[in-house]
C-alpha cells in the first residue's frame, strides 16, 4: 500500500531527446491509474522510471513520502508485470512465482504457502510444476501476475500486460485483473495504448502525448470534458467527429447547419478570446436517426440530411458514415493524432467525414438520404491552433 | 525445356548418397589411423584397411614410455586450465559487449577480431624471445597464456551471440523481483547462457588441444610439451625402426578426449532453452 508521487519528473536521453517532460502525478493509496497514449508518448519510460529501470533526469519520485530517485529497483518494493511476461524459462511456474520470495529470504514454509495461495487465486494450481514454455498465452500472463502478487508489494506496475493476448481473452483478463486489484487494494500504475482498456480499468487516466501530460482525470471526465483535441480524438471509439465551424452573429455555422450559441459557451469563447474559425467536435453516439426521435425532443435539437456513404450494422446498433461536401479540418493536434494512430482520415484535409451511431431499429440504407438528429448542447468547440477545448474549463 | 521434378524417393536416395560420400571422406583417414595403430610392425605397410594381425602392443608401447604419459598430462592440464580461464573471461566480456554501452566497445570488438585474424606464425618468434626473458618458456603458463589470448576472440563472439538471444526483460524482471545485478546474472542470465558457455568451452578446448605451432615452439622438454608436439618426437627404439604404429596409437589416444568432451557437453546444449520466456 503506498502513495506514489511524481514531482516534475523528466527524462532526457543522452542524445538530447526528451522522452518525458515535467510529469506531475500523485497516485493515491490503492488507486488504479492508467498511463495511456500512442506508442512513443513516454508512458513506458515513465513506468520504468517509477520502477527504477531508468534514471530520472530531473524531478523527484516519492513513494510513501520517501525519495526514490537513487534507490535500486530491488529496494523500492514494487512488482512489475511486463508486456512479454518475462518468465524465467529455466524455472517451473512454482519457481518463477517463488523467485522474489526466495531472493527476499522468506522461510520455506511461507514461500510454499504464499505461492500456493497465489496459484489458487489465479487458477494455476495444476500448472505449478510445468515450465513456461508449456503454457498457453493466458496462463503465462497469469504466472506473470502471480510473480507480482506473491510478494505483496507496495505497488504494481504493469506494462501493457494484456496486449499479447487475443481479443476475447484480453476482455476476460481485463475483468479479472480489475477484480484482483480491487481485492488486493494495491496501488497500481498501468500502461496501455488501448483507450478501451484505459477507460474500463482505471480509476483515473493520464493521457500522454510526446512526453507531455495532456489531461488527468476519471474515464468519464476525460470522455465528457476532454481538455484538448488530442484527448477528444483519442478517447472514445469510434472517435469524435471534427468539423470546421465559424462564429457569426451569435451563431455557429457548421457543415451540419447553423447552431445557436448558448450564453455559457459564448462567455467561454469571449473569455478565451477565441478566433472566429473553430473546430467543432461531436461524438458519434450523440446522433440519432431523426425518425426515431420523439417530436418534442426533436424540437430541442437540430437535424441535417445527407446521403449515407457506408452503413455498418453491429446488431445492437448501426454506424452510418457520411462524406460531407466540405473540407476536412486541419489542426496540428489532429495531425499528431492521425500520425500516431495511423487513422489518416482524421486530418487528411480532404472532404470531411462524419460517423454517427444510430439505433438498431433505424431504417437507414446505404446511398439513401437520411435525416439525422443531434443535440447542439453536446457540441464541443476547440481552438484550431492550440487545440484547447473552449467549451469547458479544465 | 522440360523441368525434371525428382520424386521424394529419388531425392532421398540422392541425399543419402551425398551424406555417405561426405562421411566416408571425413572418416576414412580416421579409420586408417585407427587401423594402423592395431597393426603389428610387420604388417603396417601391407595396405589393408582391416589389420590381418591385431595387436595392442602399440598402445602398450606408448603408455610404457614416460614421454607420452607426461605429454598427455601436460595436454589435459594446459587445455583445461586455458579453457576454464578463457571461458570465464569471455563470459564477462561477451555480456558487456552484448548488453552494455560503454566507450570503446567498438574498439574492443575490433581488436579481438584483429587478434583472431592475426597469423600466429608471425608471433612465434617474438613470443619465444619474450617468454625466455620472462622465464615462461617451457612452462605451463607459457602455453596457457597464448592459448587464452587466441581463443578469447572466438569465445567472446560465440558467447555474445548467445547473450543477445536472452531477452533483456528477463534481467529487468529479476531486478524488479529483488535481485542484485550479481544475483540476476547468476540465477537468471548465466543458466540461460549455459548452452553458449558449453559450446564455446568445446571450441576453446579443441583449439588448445589440437595446437601444434605454439606447443612445438614454446616448449623444449617434458615439463610442458603437449601431445601434438610430443608425437613429432616419437622415434623407434633404433633408427631403423619405423614409429608409424606408435604414432598412430598416440593419435587415436588423443582423439578420444575430444570425442568424450563433445559428447559430455552436447547433452547440456539444449536447443531452445529460452523458449517460453517471452510470448513466443
Amino acid at each position: 500500500m503506498a502513495e506514489i508521487v511524481l514531482d516534475k519528473v523528466s527524462k532526457r536521453y543522452p542524445d538530447g531527446a526528451l522522452a518525458v517532460s515535467d510529469i506531475d502525478l500523485t497516485v493515491g493509496d490503492g488507486e488504479f491509474v492508467i498511463l495511456v497514449g500512442p506508442s512513443g508518448c513516454g508512458k513506458s519510460t515513465t513506468l520504468n522510471m517509477v520502477a527504477g529501470l531508468e534514471d530520472i533526469t530531473t524531478g523527484e519520485l516519492r513513494i510513501d513520502g520517501e525519495r526514490m530517485n537513487e534507490r535500486a529497483p530491488k529496494d523500492r518494493d514494487i512488482a512489475m508485470v511486463f508486456q512479454s511476461y518475462a518468465l524465467y524459462p529455466h524455472m517451473s511456474v512454482r519457481e518463477n512465482m517463488a523467485f522474489p520470495l526466495r531472493l527476499a529470504k522468506a522461510p520455506h514454509e511461507e514461500v510454499r504457502r504464499r505461492v500456493e495461495e497465489a496459484a489458487r487465486v489465479l487458477d494455476l494450481t495444476e500448472h505449478l510444476d510445468r515450465r513456461p514454455a508449456n503454457l498457453s498465452g493466458g496462463q503465462r500472463q497469469r504466472v506473470a501476475m502471480g510473480r507480482a502478487i506473491v510478494r505483496e508489494p507496495k505497488a504494481f506496475l504493469m506494462d501493457e500486460p494484456l496486449s499479447n493476448l487475443d481479443a476475447k481473452l484480453r476482455g476476460q483478463m481485463r475483468t479479472s485483473l480489475s477484480r484482483l486489484q480491487k481485492q488486493l487494494g494495491t496501488t497500481t500504475v498501468y500502461v496501455t495504448h488501448d483507450q478501451t482498456e484505459a477507460m474500463t480499468l482505471g480509476d483515473r487516466i493520464v493521457v500522454l502525448q510526446a512526453g507531455h501530460v495532456q489531461q488527468i482525470g476519471s474515464p468519464q471526465h476525460l470522455y465528457d470534458r476532454p481538455s484538448n483535441l488530442f484527448v477528444a480524438g483519442f478517447i472514445g471509439s469510434p472517435s469524435m467527429n471534427f468539423l470546421t465551424a465559424v462564429v457569426e452573429d451569435g451563431h455557429l455555422r457548421t457543415p451540419l447547419g447553423e447552431v445557436p450559441l448558448t450564453d455559457r459557451v459564448r462567455r467561454h469563447l469571449e473569455a478565451a478570446d477565441a478566433p472566429r474559425e473553430l473546430i467543432v467536435g461531436l461524438r458519434p453516439e450523440h446522433f440519432e436517426d431523426a425518425a426515431l426521435v420523439e417530436e418534442h425532443v426533436r424540437e430541442e435539437g437540430r437535424t441535417f440530411t445527407a446521403t449515407v456513404d457506408v452503413l455498418e450494422s453491429l446488431g445492437s446498433e448501426k454506424y452510418a458514415h457520411f462524406a460531407l461536401e466540405t473540407e476536412g479540418v486541419r489542426a496540428r493536434q489532429l495531425q499528431d493524432l492521425a500520425d500516431v494512430t495511423g487513422s489518416a482520415d482524421l486530418a487528411t484535409g480532404g472532404t470531411a467525414q462524419l460517423v454517427t451511431r444510430l439505433s438498431a431499429t433505424s431504417g437507414a440504407r446505404e446511398n439513401a438520404e437520411l435525416t439525422v438528429w443531434f443535440d447542439p448542447d453536446r457540441l464541443v468547440l476547440f481552438d484550431p491552433d492550440s487545440g484547447t477545448n473552449l467549451t469547458y474549463e479544465g | 525445356m522440360p523441368v525434371e521434378t525428382a520424386s521424394p524417393g529419388r531425392r532421398r536416395t540422392w541425399w543419402t548418397f551425398v551424406n555417405v560420400v561426405v562421411i566416408v571422406y571425413a572418416l576414412l583417414p580416421v579409420l586408417w589411423i585407427a587401423s594402423l595403430s592395431f597393426k603389428t610392425k610387420e604388417t603396417v605397410t601391407d595396405g589393408n584397411l582391416v589389420p590381418r594381425d591385431w595387436t595392442l602392443s602399440n598402445y602398450g608401447d606408448i603408455f610404457r614410455t614416460d614421454e607420452f604419459v607426461r605429454a598427455l598430462i601436460n595436454s589435459i592440464g594446459i587445455a583445461l586450465i586455458a579453457t576454464f580461464i578463457a571461458v570465464a573471461l569471455a563470459t564477462m566480456a561477451a555480456y558487456a559487449v552484448a548488453r552494455l554501452e560503454f566507450p570503446g566497445k567498438r574498439a574492443l570488438v575490433g581488436v579481438s577480431l584483429l587478434i583472431a585474424m592475426f597469423p600466429q606464425i608471425s608471433l612465434v618468434t617474438p613470443l619465444f624471445n619474450i617468454e625466455r626473458e620472462l622465464g615462461l618458456f617451457d612452462t605451463w603458463p607459457g602455453l596457457i597464456l597464448p592459448y587464452i589470448t587466441f581463443s578469447l576472440p572466438l569465445a567472446i563472439y560465440t558467447l555474445s551471440a548467445f547473450f543477445r538471444e536472452i531477452p533483456w526483460e528477463l534481467e529487468k524482471a529479476a531486478k524488479m523481483d529483488g535481485a542484485t545485478p550479481a544475483q540476476a546474472f547468476r540465477r537468471v542470465i548465466a543458466p540461460l547462457a549455459a548452452p553458449g558457455v558449453f559450446t564455446s568451452a568445446i571450441l576453446v578446448f579443441i583449439f588448445c588441444w589440437n595446437d601444434f605451432l605454439f606447443a612445438i615452439s614454446l616448449t623444449s622438454s617434458e615439463a610442458s610439451r603437449t601431445v601434438p608436439a610430443a608425437l613429432s618426437f616419437f622415434t623407434g627404439s633404433s633408427q631403423f625402426e619405423d614409429p608409424t604404429g606408435t604414432i598412430s596409437a598416440a593419435a587415436v589416444v588423443i582423439t578420444v578426449p575430444i570425442v568424450l568432451f563433445v559428447l559430455f557437453f552436447q547433452r547440456r546444449i539444449v536447443a531452445g532453452l529460452t523458449s517460453g520466456a517471452v510470448k513466443g
